[in-house]
């Protein structure tokens, strides 16, 4: 299968901190790959630097065979990105976001996507509802919404669920999976919730201190180490050399 | 491009409060000066017969004050809704955000000094359309520096991040006495005159008090006006490519979207 993005070397050092050194992995069409590590472990570095945020100290990040650096904009219309850290204006109606991001990532028919992704996210109820007036769990199906607005071909997940309750949690998770298996897309998902990584991802990457430590399918992983779930895994692989 | 500009258009148009504060400070900065004007039209020899002069001056700088701040206001907007690590992962071009931000600044100075303007008519019997033809020159003039300071402030938030936000409310204040806005350059220190000299606020405001008093236009300060706009617009327009380039080199963008 073809790699769609791929990571070469990637290295990011700034403020005297080596954020993420020389990481090399690849994400193949239609598949989800998990990027695990404990908070400061370099993920949310490399997430954006293939969002185009942070620009790589050295290294290449190819979508599609084409660099990242050098053709920005033509790589962002097929990219999107959730984050709980990350809202959507929050004055504006859930259409009106709608319609902004969908002028923004050039969707041609933005009534008939709306009306798609209102009927695919249960957004119907809150479709006229203030943005910032809503609960985690609807800001975040809108969140979503947004992410997906353009179809893009890398979608780049940094804690879709963090904060929800386990009915909307689950919810996400669904679409998630269904919505790949829809559009055949590729996935980077960064989690800390082991079970969300062994349910969607077909591959799971370990980062500590800039670095990937281990890669591979989580049932070989959990093997591997000797574990009974990625949890204890990653649990094993974090602690190592640490007091 | 239009995405940018609506996001903010559906701010201003679903947020009464939002509209009223547009337009309230422009209204009570001017109803301010229109009594100054009257007052010192009456009593001093300078502005004798030339009633409009201090309030057409106080008009043309508040449409710089409110231009610059617009931009500056679009800018932040982003940073305190939290949205602007999706706008700048969206698919725009830098020019393309700049362009944006340019037209949906020139919206809300309107809406903030349109009303104002409106208001001095009745109030004090003066109509800053008596400039003419060179009226639109001057505010397009004020307008492009408005711009160029917005750009500058916005380059400093990119580069230093929020912390930078106090710079952007202050940035006119400290050209203001150097603009000569209401007086001429001869009043400033020897010093200050070869700075003012710089800025094409001294050739804007002088050329808009010369029409009013005497009645002509000398169109080489309204061109040496634009020229010296030109040149701080090209600078601004560099440096913010630079602290977009710089702050993805930092960090600082990344940092600001959460």
């Amino acid at each position: 299968m073809d790699n769609y993005l791929k990571i070469e070397s990637l290295h990011k050092s700034y403020n005297n901190i080596e954020a993420v050194k020389n990481i090399s992995f690849s994400i193949k069409k239609n598949e989800i790959i998990g990027l695990l590590g404990p908070n400061g472990c370099g993920k949310t570095t490399t997430i954006g630097m293939i969002l185009g945020l942070l620009k790589p100290t050295s290294g290449k990040i190819l979508l599609n065979n084409k660099d990242i650096e050098k053709n920005r904009i033509e790589t962002l219309k097929k990219i999107n990105f959730i984050s709980p850290y990350v809202e959507l204006p929050k004055k504006l109606t859930v259409k009106e976001n709608l319609i902004v991001y969908g002028k923004l990532y050039g969707v041609k028919d933005i009534n008939l996507k709306i009306d798609y992704l209102c009927d695919k996210l249960r957004l119907d109820e809150i479709i006229y509802s203030i943005t910032g007036e809503l609960s985690s769990g609807q800001k975040n199906r809108v969140s979503l919404a947004k992410a997906i607005i353009n179809d893009p071909m890398l979608l780049l997940l940094d804690e879709p669920t963090a904060s929800l309750d386990p009915e909307t949690g689950d919810f996400v998770r669904t679409f998630i999976e269904n919505y790949q298996n829809e559009k055949g897309n590729s996935i980077l998902l960064a989690s800390h919730n082991m079970s969300e990584v062994e349910r969607l991802c077909s591959s799971v990457l370990m980062m500590k201190n800039g670095s990937i430590i281990d890669y591979g399918e989580p049932n070989k992983l959990i093997l591997k180490h000797g574990r009974k779930n990625l949890e204890e895994v990653f649990l094993k692989l974090t602690r190592k050399n640490e007091f | 491009m239009y995405g940018l500009f609506l996001r903010h258009f559906y701010l201003i148009k679903s947020s009464f409060p939002r509209i009223l504060d547009l337009i309230y400070w422009p209204t009570i900065q001017i109803i301010l000066w229109g009594f100054i004007s009257k007052f010192f039209s009456s009593y001093s020899d300078y502005y004798n017969n030339t009633v409009g002069v201090i309030l057409t001056c106080a008009i043309l700088y508040d449409f710089l004050f409110r231009s610059s701040i617009s931009f500056n206001m679009l800018f932040l907007e982003e940073i305190w809704s939290r949205n602007f690590t999706n706008l700048f992962i969206a698919p725009l071009k830098i020019k393309e955000i700049i362009v944006s931000l340019i037209f949906t600044a020139l919206l809300r100075t309107l809406i903030g000094l349109v009303p104002a303007i409106i208001i001095t008519a009745p109030l004090f019997g003066i109509s800053i359309l008596k400039l003419g033809l060179p009226l639109l020159f001057l505010f397009l003039s004020l307008y492009i520096f408005g711009i160029t300071l917005g750009l500058l402030v916005s380059s400093g938030l990119l580069r230093y991040g929020p912390s930078f936000e106090n710079i952007a409310w202050s940035s006119l204040f400290l050209l203001a006495p150097l603009g000569c806005i209401y007086y001429p350059i001869e009043i400033l220190p020897h010093f200050f005159q070869l700075l003012a000299k710089g800025l094409p606020l001294v050739y804007i405001f002088d050329e808009a008090r010369n029409i009013l008093m005497n009645g002509d236009v000398d169109y080489t300060k309204i061109y040496f006006a634009y020229f010296l706009n030109i040149i701080y617009l090209v600078v601004s327009i560099c440096l913010f490519y630079m602290s977009f380039s710089r702050s993805r080199e930092k960090g600082t963008l990344i940092n600001m979207g959460e």
